[in-house]
């Protein structure tokens, strides 16, 4: 996994509440088998009309956002399904962090295993990013992560919290697969006692 | 020792290993793999020259992309959904996990093929790369959905890398009164808490009307625990689990089935447990329900009229405009007025036995609304036999229904099942975003009494007022 330490770019501004994951990505490009090119789908139902056409007053579309790595959303993102199409359409796009006051658990759980950080704030700190996003392209946000700061494009310094071991993993790109094979004789010595306490597993 | 809570107790059971910083390695006793969720996973399996390493703890189907018509043998139409589910099938044999092809009588939605093989057992932690896994929680099992990565980690490892998660209990006192069930309860909890009400907890489902429930009622309790923004739901198992349990293919016999039930008896959560969040319904206050929005939170009594977005807060009020704009509705319309161009019985929230039983008892001896479009979808080739053998599916075909095969269908409508743009349908299935049932069309997430009854009229209706007249 690619490593996460600090990011400077754009901010896209999403107020809208409950972005679930049939708007991030909609069900027809589930039918992939490969994690990558889901970006130009990305929101696809909201960016783009029947034929294809972009739809210009979607944010994404907006000439000053198409560049965003940044996306500060209303609450609740990322609710409905455990695809993890999801957060591979979001990387794809380019979208590495994204700012909102509350997440379902599985997406913000997926975006770490992707190398992206979903970062919740309380609500006056998304509202005054959401401010700066709506800047536009001038409104350039720093996300770093091993000091656990954004700043916005006026030099203001938000402090946010995360979870050391996921903050661990994202700065050093581990992949969780690999620490976890490490604990192979404890998971030999679960199944060696539960096949006793519990044999009909 | 201090009391615990039944999610409690499950989890220590499962602990495989605890970090400093509290991350902890739980261990999975059933992984569910369907197709659309788990190519990526294989695929990552064998660019690391990884084995599944619990094949036999390891249960695969296709649902979500299959055809449910009848002349499924054919095969799959549309070449990406065929890849998927063949990539499925050489996946199970490869790697030689448990399979039900969709040529298999006991193929049928993941989370209803689980139960009825007494693969999901009470006390057990089971996932699946599927929101809906919370349906498992019925049994007082540790059941939630994962992503793909973390498939991959469960077929690599047969653990999770996790974090406890809080404790939520939701009581619902006393009694439902009649054409109330299962799914307007559900439906009532995520009205009363929100989409993110249960977002970092695990709920556990409780009081008498809970318990009066029969085990399918529990699983579409539970199936919507994640439209609540919980991962997991549980009911304490009790006689009426251990009831459905037994004689599965799966359980467990004999002296060991004893051992089992003495355990299981054990998992409820103790007095004086600690709850960092309680919710308290009364049963006799919940009514029929529908939603009216684009949330499953948008839920109302179908005895309501549809809201204004100045009835709402922050940034709910732009959201419910969205929602009206979306849907086709204005605000003070009443909710039996709204009429309806599909019906569809089915998914992993409604699509079993007692459910397709619920909807044919109204629909006995009467016709759908001409014009109307009616499908009903069984979860599983089993259910569907069993409605046959029971009379259910010729009431459905005499009412004018389309009867399927299993499989997701128009529940997230991935094969052909769709709804075209601005169609209507009350469905039983458990989301009505934006575009789910197709695009631009517009659902009405309802139980499996309040669809037929709404097949017959055309509009959505208050079932109670057929079964007075049934009666
Ligand atoms: S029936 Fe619907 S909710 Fe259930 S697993 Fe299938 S697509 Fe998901």
């Amino acid at each position: 996994m690619e490593k996460f330490e600090k990011i400077t770019g754009i901010a896209a501004p999403m107020p809208l509440v409950n972005i679930d994951t049939d708007m991030i990505i909609p069900k027809v490009f589930l039918k992939t088998i490969k994690r990558s090119g889901l970006g130009v789908n990305l929101f696809d139902e909201m960016r783009y009309d029947r034929q294809g056409n972009e739809i210009p007053d979607f944010v994404l579309n907006k000439p000053q956002y198409r560049e965003a790595r940044i996306l500060v959303a209303g609450d609740n993102f990322g609710c409905g399904s455990s695809r993890e199409h999801a957060p591979w359409a979001l990387a794809d796009f380019g979208i590495k962090v994204i700012v909102s006051t509350s997440f379902a658990d599985i997406f913000f759980n997926n975006c770490f295993k992707n190398g992206m950080l979903p970062v919740i704030l309380p609500q006056d700190q998304v509202d005054l990013l959401m401010k700066d996003a709506e800047k536009g392209a001038n409104a350039r946000m720093t996300v770093d992560l091993q000091a656990q700061e954004i700043t916005t494009s006026d030099g203001t310094v938000i402090p946010f919290e995360v979870d050391a071991f996921k903050k661990h993993c994202l700065l050093n790109g581990l992949d969780d697969i690999g620490l976890t094979l490490e604990k192979a004789t404890a998971i030999d010595r679960f199944e060696t006692m539960s096949a006793q306490s519990r044999p009909w597993v | 020792m201090s009391p615990k809570t039944l999610y409690d107790k499950i989890w220590d059971a499962h602990l495989v290993d605890q970090q400093d910083d509290g991350t902890c390695l739980l261990y999975i006793d059933r992984h569910l793999v369907h197709e659309v969720t788990s190519p990526q996973a294989f695929e990552g399996l064998r660019l690391s020259g990884r084995k599944v390493r619990a094949p036999e703890k390891t249960i695969a189907v296709p649902d979500h992309n299959v055809p449910t018509t009848l002349d499924r043998a054919k095969g799959i139409e549309n070449e990406e959904s065929r890849i998927q589910v063949e990539a499925l099938d050489r996946n199970a044999r490869d790697f030689g996990v448990h399979y039900y092809p969709v040529s298999d009588i006991r193929q049928g939605i993941v989370h209803i093929v689980g139960p009825e093989q007494g693969w999901t057992l009470p006390g057990m932690t089971v996932v699946c790369g599927d929101s809906h896994t919370a349906t498992h929680g019925a049994f007082g099992a540790l059941a939630h959905g994962i992503g793909t990565s973390e498939v991959e980690h469960v077929l690599a490892t047969q653990t999770l890398i996790q974090k406890k998660s809080k404790n939520m209990k939701v009581e619902i006192t006393g009694r439902l009164r009649p054409g109330v069930t299962a799914k307007d309860i559900t439906l009532s909890v995520i009205g009363a808490t929100g989409t993110a009400g249960g977002t970092g907890h695990v709920i556990e489902y409780c009081g008498q009307a809970i318990r009066d429930l029969s085990m399918e009622g529990r699983m579409t309790v539970c199936n919507m625990a994640i439209e609540g923004g919980a991962r997991a739901g549980l009911i304490a198992p009790d006689e009426t689990t251990f009831a459905y349990v037994k004689g599965r293919p799966h359980a467990p016999k004999g002296a060991q089935w004893e051992a089992a039930v003495n355990w299981w008896k054990t998992l409820k959560s103790d007095d004086g447990a600690h709850w960092d969040k309680v919710v308290t319904l009364k049963g006799e206050d919940i009514a029929p329900v529908v939603t009216w929005g684009t949330s499953p939170e948008d839920v109302l009594p179908i005895t309501g009229t549809v809201p204004s977005p100045s009835d709402f807060k922050g940034g709910k009020v732009e959201a419910a405009q969205r929602a009206l704009d979306y849907m086709g509705l204005t605000p003070g319309q009443k909710l039996t007025d709204i009429a309806i161009d599909t019906v569809f019985i089915g998914s992993c929230t409604n699509g079993r036995i007692e459910d397709l039983r619920a909807a044919a008892a109204i629909l006995k001896g009467r016709k759908i609304k001409e014009g109307l479009r009616a499908m009903v979808v069984p979860g599983s080739g089993l259910v569907r036999a069993q409605a046959e053998e029971e009379g259910i599916a010729q009431i459905f075909i005499d009412a004018g229904f389309d009867w399927r095969l299993a499989g997701c269908s128009m529940c997230l409508a991935m094969n052909p099942d769709q709804l075209g743009e601005y169609e209507r349908c009350a469905s039983t299935s458990n989301r009505n975003f934006e575009g789910r049932q197709g695009y631009k069309g517009r659902t009405h997430l309802v139980s499996p009494a309040m669809a037929a009854a709404a097949a017959i009229t055309g509009h959505l209706t208050d079932v109670r007022e057929m079964m007075a007249e049934t009666a």
